[in-house]
């Protein structure tokens, strides 16, 4: 996969997604998603390793609301997601108020800019 | 040689602490020191015989460098494996091994931070290990760490078994309960569960009395083979073993939120002191928040899994409990320096001796002591400690 004069694959995982691209990582020698983004495999220690764009639907692992002063911001949701594909990131589940957002909760993900960068965060599926 | 080779062959001899709760002008390295000599000290012995070191630090990259200056000891043997507060547990397996093959007789093993009260504190310390140590697939989600990732586990823990915030409510206030037997304790003020519930909220499931204290420090301990300690002035305090569980970095990376290394490292504790669960009378774990004291008690094997909420319930691990667990209040209301794996085992020293004054559980013979570190339940290193009784 990542030619070294196109960086490491967190250099090219970023560069995906402000390109408008959610992708992970498919390993052709075991046949597992991986994510967050490697050169070896964790799983086999192979260096097969390809960029897939996944389903981009998943479901919550779990979650918590960090509070927050309401001048600072107000609340908010930090989760972790279970891709369909097998990977599991951390992400914020949007569109809802962030003590509503329940383990086993279906979720899609979208791209969106924050401070500059492009971040994944989720969406609950019936809000879609 | 095996882990079972090892065991009782290593024990503590000598314990010190310093600075506990506010140390108001010092530096690290200032408590640090103090609790070194202290710990020389009460095993009878002079700084000039320690020839080993085991020391770690979240600041300065090359810390056990700055302790060998600063005591002005040139140890045969240095050890400075940093994988979090578990580290002051887990390195008293290098210990054992250095001790065993003659490397050298007398380590010491230290820690202190005067996070608490030091101009560049808690704030500016993670700021700096954000640049230094980055997580690119966390930090953008602005978890509150370490709060949050401890809270993602307690929150799955709910879901799967049941756990509700009111067992993790008993956990914290029997900390406190010990606390207010312990002098040296800084929280003592009186805690019941509704004042726990009722808190304010730091990241869910989790009030302020959910999590750990913020404090100053230091802590040491001195370890020697068994033939040298029963010459000694206290009381051995024997490793029968220590093992060590390191399954991953971040909370993303942690398989299944529900289980710590803990299952790993106490299997082989366990099993390399020839003991199992039941034959412990107490255990010092390593608490940085509430659920930690409860997924410990079942990783370890003491309750069933799933069952540690309904296990601490009633006071079951308060004074007067069936099965006591952190007779110091923990770092949940005793002292909480950033990493307190040291105060762990210290307190299991001071049980096994008897010197616990109003704490004292009678009849103490073996500790079980399990460290935590990382932002995640990251490592985990267990070790049982015993009386001579028991060897």
């Amino acid at each position: 996969m990542q030619e070294n004069d196109r960086g490491g694959a967190e250099f090219q995982y970023h560069n995906a997604l402000r390109e408008g691209r959610f992708v992970i990582q498919h390993c052709d020698g075991c046949g597992l998603h991986v994510f967050f983004p490697r050169v070896v495999c964790p799983h086999c220690a192979g260096t097969s390793l390809r960029w897939v764009e996944p389903s981009g639907t998943g479901v919550v692992y779990s979650t918590t609301t960090v509070r927050q002063r309401a001048e600072k911001g107000g609340d908010y949701d930090v989760s972790l997601i279970d891709l369909d594909e097998g990977v599991r990131m951390m992400s914020r589940v949007e569109g809802l108020p962030p003590g509503e957002v329940r383990i086993g909760m279906r979720v899609r993900a979208r791209i969106i800019e924050e401070e500059g960068t492009a971040l994944v965060v989720f969406v609950a599926e019936e809000q879609q | 040689m095996s882990l079972e080779e090892l065991r009782g062959k290593a024990a503590i001899v000598g314990v010190g602490t310093a600075g506990c709760g506010e140390a108001h002008g010092m530096t690290d390295l200032e408590i640090l020191s103090q609790a070194a000599r202290a710990a020389v000290e009460d095993a009878g012995l002079e700084m000039r015989d320690v020839d080993g070191l085991c020391t770690a630090n979240m600041g300065a990259a090359l810390w056990p460098l700055n302790v060998v200056e600063q005591l002005g000891i040139r140890p045969r043997f240095v050890e400075g494996t940093n994988i979090g507060g578990s580290a002051f547990v887990a390195h008293q397996l290098q210990a054992m091994l250095a001790l065993a093959a003659g490397i050298c007789d007398v380590v010491l093993v230290c820690y202190g931070s005067t996070q608490r009260t030091s101009p560049f504190g808690r704030k500016e310390r993670t700021e700096a290990r954000n640049v230094l140590d980055p997580s690119p697939y966390e930090s953008p989600y602005r978890p509150f760490n370490p709060p949050s990732s401890y809270a993602l586990i307690a929150a799955r823990h709910m879901y799967e078994y049941g756990t509700t915030r009111r067992h993790l409510a008993e956990v914290a206030v029997a900390a406190r309960q010990w606390a207010q037997l312990n002098p040296e304790a800084f929280a003592r003020e009186p805690l019941d569960i509704e004042t726990v519930l009722n808190a304010r909220m730091i990241s869910d499931p989790f009030t302020k009395h959910d999590c750990c204290l913020v404090t100053d420090g230091a802590a040491a301990y001195v370890m020697t083979r068994a033939d040298r300690a029963k010459d000694l002035r206290r009381k051995p305090a024997y490793v029968l073993s220590n093992a060590t569980g390191v399954w991953h970095r971040t909370v993303s990376g942690m398989q299944d939120l529900t289980v710590s290394p803990t299952r790993e490292s106490a299997e082989r504790a366990f099993a390399a002191a020839r003991l199992t669960p039941a034959d412990v009378d107490m255990a010092q774990i390593y608490d940085a928040f509430s659920i930690n004291t409860i997924m410990a008690l079942e990783d370890m094997g003491i309750c069933p899994k799933g069952e540690g909420g309904p296990f601490v319930e009633d006071g079951a691990i308060a004074p007067g409990g069936r099965f006591p667990v952190n007779t110091n209040g923990g770092g949940l209301s005793c002292v909480h320096p950033n990493m307190y794996g040291a105060f762990a085992t210290i307190e299991a020293v001071r049980q096994l001796r008897g010197e616990c004054g109003e704490r004292q559980v009678q009849g103490t013979n073996t500790v079980v002591v399990n460290g935590n570190g990382g932002n995640s339940m990251a490592s985990q290193s267990t070790s049982l400690l015993a009386t001579a009784d028991v060897l």
